[in-house]
């Protein structure tokens, strides 16, 4: 028992290692920055791309979507990360898991907004227009407010996908969170930075993952 | 060269395809085999805690709704790592496939025990109560009649869900489990071409699109049922 | 406040009634549902219970086999206690038949599954008997031919008798009916009380809450008005509908009959 604290809990190791820590988060907090807003842009794009009266758009953006969802994440990042400098290209790290995630994050987002936006029938569309909306005023004032209303639960959730993603930077060395916390590990041979940045992850994801819950369950009823 | 031709070089060198081919496939075997593992014991394990949750027994539905919230809010990476280093000095040693295992298997869990409770949460009261009125216990009640219509509200998400998860077999090459992005890792270290990071990504496809076109269509019906 | 039960004669003096509800009491938070609600049901009596929504029909009905426990009160099937710790309801809730106003067939069973699943899991029958069973069952209700049907395919009408087939092929003792007609069309009311007709002539007990009036006119063989959580009067039919004895029912009568 005593071991389990010392190698899980040595607040003394935790409180050491707390500023590399908070400066992983700052990193943390900047692929989030970047990532997030980008995804949500990326997905809306791709919903409306899939939902094109177009068939060659349609059916391309449904195939990006869909390789994309099964792609693993970690191998688009690796492939962009260590595969494109093989074809000449240099990039940085954070630009590597900022595109590999851009990618990633549109096709999910893109999926819950195709499912919002189908949900809202016909009838609002077909009211917007009557009194004279073009089509882009319809989507934009009448359709994806109610959507976006309608997937709240989905979008957080996803979000919080999101968040637990940017902990993939740490393979290709970026610094965020969790690389810190490795770093510090093998350094002390303690684990206890690992249960710190899970503290951390979990201070700020749980009030999310409990409200998502809530929101599930309303719906479902 | 061209630099098309550069780009198939790059990508596509038969030579090194040839080389590597059989470590991937090896790559690919083991992580078929884990994916499985992973979503049976990890749906039947969220099963078994979201039938538990019926009972109503407050503590214990305390324990699983924590169980269940924290598993579904850490970082998947954070856990692997933190089980796999810190575990050992606890006197604990486990294979990196058993800690990639573990800790997908109750990633799973927790999201499918959510997923059932809201579904079995929505089932109309008067099931319980058609069942119950027939003199049949709670536990058959549960069984026979509310868990398989609960099963069939949450097969659309489940299956979204299960995709996600083992996707996240990919991270065992960070622990070393010999799985496909890591073979691939490594025949591109020592090739010094990327051509083995394209198959991985092809295989993964390969193995993973046909559930993510069959989560679609599982969408679609459901969605037109509801409607 | 109840009027005195009917009396004993020497054919029935020596049989506990087929249900006896003493003293019922039920409260939802602080609301009072039920107040010392007494009700004997003697065998193969159809008792019909009328009153408007609210007064408590519904939970009382539902008390009898549990599906809302009593605060306070007896409540006896056969003699046999009901209420109480130590009873095992699931026992009991065998002998009592159950019809929903919302049918609650099992979505996801045929018709005939929906009749053997008790009959395999509580009464533990072979495979062959229960399905010899639920042929019976729905033969009665004139559904044989819509055995491997689901609940999806049947209008409300068959759903409603299979839910009575369903409850009848444990062969219980009572059967109770939730308001078994008021989610039906109108055209398909009929079909489920003839099967109720053919019940009470086949000498089932059945407790009915129900706004059928002209049923109860003809197979009643008790009617009863509660109101506000009170058993008010009860009588024959012909006493209750013609020459009710109480203010509050006569204003019920009037209200339901002359919206008609």
């Amino acid at each position: 028992m005593d071991k389990l604290i010392e190698q899980f809990f040595d607040v003394e190791v935790m409180v050491a290692v707390l500023p590399t820590i908070i400066q992983g988060m700052w990193m943390t907090l900047a692929i989030c920055a970047v990532v997030i807003p980008m995804g949500l842009f990326g997905g809306l794009f791709a919903a409306l791309g899939m939902l094109s009266k177009h068939r060659w758009l349609r059916w391309s953006m449904i195939i990006f979507v869909d390789f994309f969802r099964a792609i693993p994440p970690l191998v688009l990042l690796i492939f962009v990360y260590a595969g494109l400098p093989f074809a000449g290209l240099r990039i940085s790290p954070f630009t590597a898991v900022a595109f590999a995630f851009l990618l990633n994050n549109s096709a999910y987002y893109g999926e819950i907004f195709r499912a919002g936006i189908q949900s809202i029938g016909f009838g609002q569309s077909e009211a917007a227009r009557s009194t004279g909306l073009n089509a882009s005023q319809t989507m934009t004032y009448v359709v994806l407010p109610q959507a976006t209303r309608n997937v709240l639960p989905d979008l957080i959730s996803n979000t919080v996908e999101v968040v637990k993603l940017t902990s993939l930077a740490s393979v290709v060395s970026l610094g965020e969170m969790l690389y810190a916390a490795d770093m510090a590990r093998s350094i002390t041979y303690n684990a206890s930075p690992l249960v710190l940045v899970a503290l951390i992850y979990l201070a700020a994801l749980w009030p999310l993952v409990r409200l998502v819950s809530h929101f599930e369950r309303r719906i479902a009823h | 060269m061209s630099s098309f031709e550069r780009f198939l070089d790059t990508f596509f060198n038969a030579t090194v395809l040839e080389k590597y081919a059989p470590a991937i496939l090896s790559g690919v075997g083991v992580t078929v085999w884990l994916s499985i593992l992973i979503i049976i014991a990890g749906m039947a394990f969220g099963t078994l805690l979201a039938c538990l949750r019926a009972y109503r027994f407050k503590p214990l539905s305390f324990f699983i709704v924590i169980y269940a919230d924290i598993f579904r809010a850490l970082p998947p990476l954070v856990m692997i790592l933190l089980i796999f280093f810190g575990l050992p000095s606890v006197g604990i040693t486990l294979s990196s496939f058993m800690v990639l295992f573990v800790v997908l298997a109750l990633i799973l869990s927790a999201f499918a025990e959510e997923i059932l409770w809201a579904g079995i949460t929505s089932i109309e009261k008067g099931q319980w109560e058609a069942g119950r009125s027939t003199g049949l216990g709670f536990t058959q009640t549960l069984i026979f009649v509310v868990l398989p219509q609960a099963m069939r509200l949450a097969i659309p998400p489940l299956t979204n869900r299960a995709i996600a998860i083992t996707k996240m077999t990919a991270l065992g090459t960070v622990i070393g489990v010999p799985d496909i992005l890591n073979q691939a890792s490594t025949a591109q270290s020592f090739s010094g071409n990327a051509s083995p990071l394209m198959l991985a990504a092809v295989a993964y496809v390969v193995l993973f699109l046909p559930f993510v076109i069959l989560s679609r269509w599982l969408e679609n019906r459901y969605f037109w049922r509801k409607a | 406040m109840s009027t005195s039960a009917p009396p004993k004669t020497a054919s029935n003096v020596s049989r506990p009634p087929s249900l006896e509800v003493r003293d019922l009491n039920k409260y939802f938070a602080s609301f009072h549902a039920l107040k010392n609600v007494d009700l004997l049901v003697e065998h193969s009596e159809l008792v019909f219970v009328l009153g408007p929504s609210g007064s408590g029909k519904s939970t009382m009905l539902r008390c009898c086999n549990r599906l809302e426990e009593p605060d306070s009160g007896d409540i006896f099937l056969e003699g046999d206690p009901v209420t109480g710790a130590k009873v095992d309801i699931n026992a009991i809730r065998q002998r009592i038949g159950m019809v929903f106003q919302s049918f609650n067939l099992y979505p996801h069973l045929s018709a005939r599954k929906n009749v053997t699943l008790a009959l395999r899991k509580v009464l533990r029958l072979s495979r062959d008997e229960a399905d010899a069973r639920a042929e019976q069952a729905l033969d009665n209700v004139g559904l044989a031919d819509k055995a491997d049907n689901l609940p999806a395919a049947l209008s409300g009408g068959q759903q409603q008798r299979v839910a009575i087939a369903r409850a009848l092929a444990l062969e219980p003792q009572v059967m109770l009916f939730d308001e078994p007609t008021s989610a039906l069309d109108p055209e398909l009311v009929g079909d489920v009380l003839s099967v109720m007709r053919d019940l009470k002539s086949s000498g089932m007990t059945m407790l009915v809450v129900s706004h059928e009036m002209n049923f109860a006119r003809e197979a009643a063989d008790r009617v009863i008005f509660m109101d506000q959580g009170a058993l008010i009067e009860q009588g024959t039919a012909e006493q209750i509908f013609e020459n009710p004895s109480h203010e509050r029912t006569r204003t019920f009568l009037s209200r339901v009959t002359g919206a008609d």
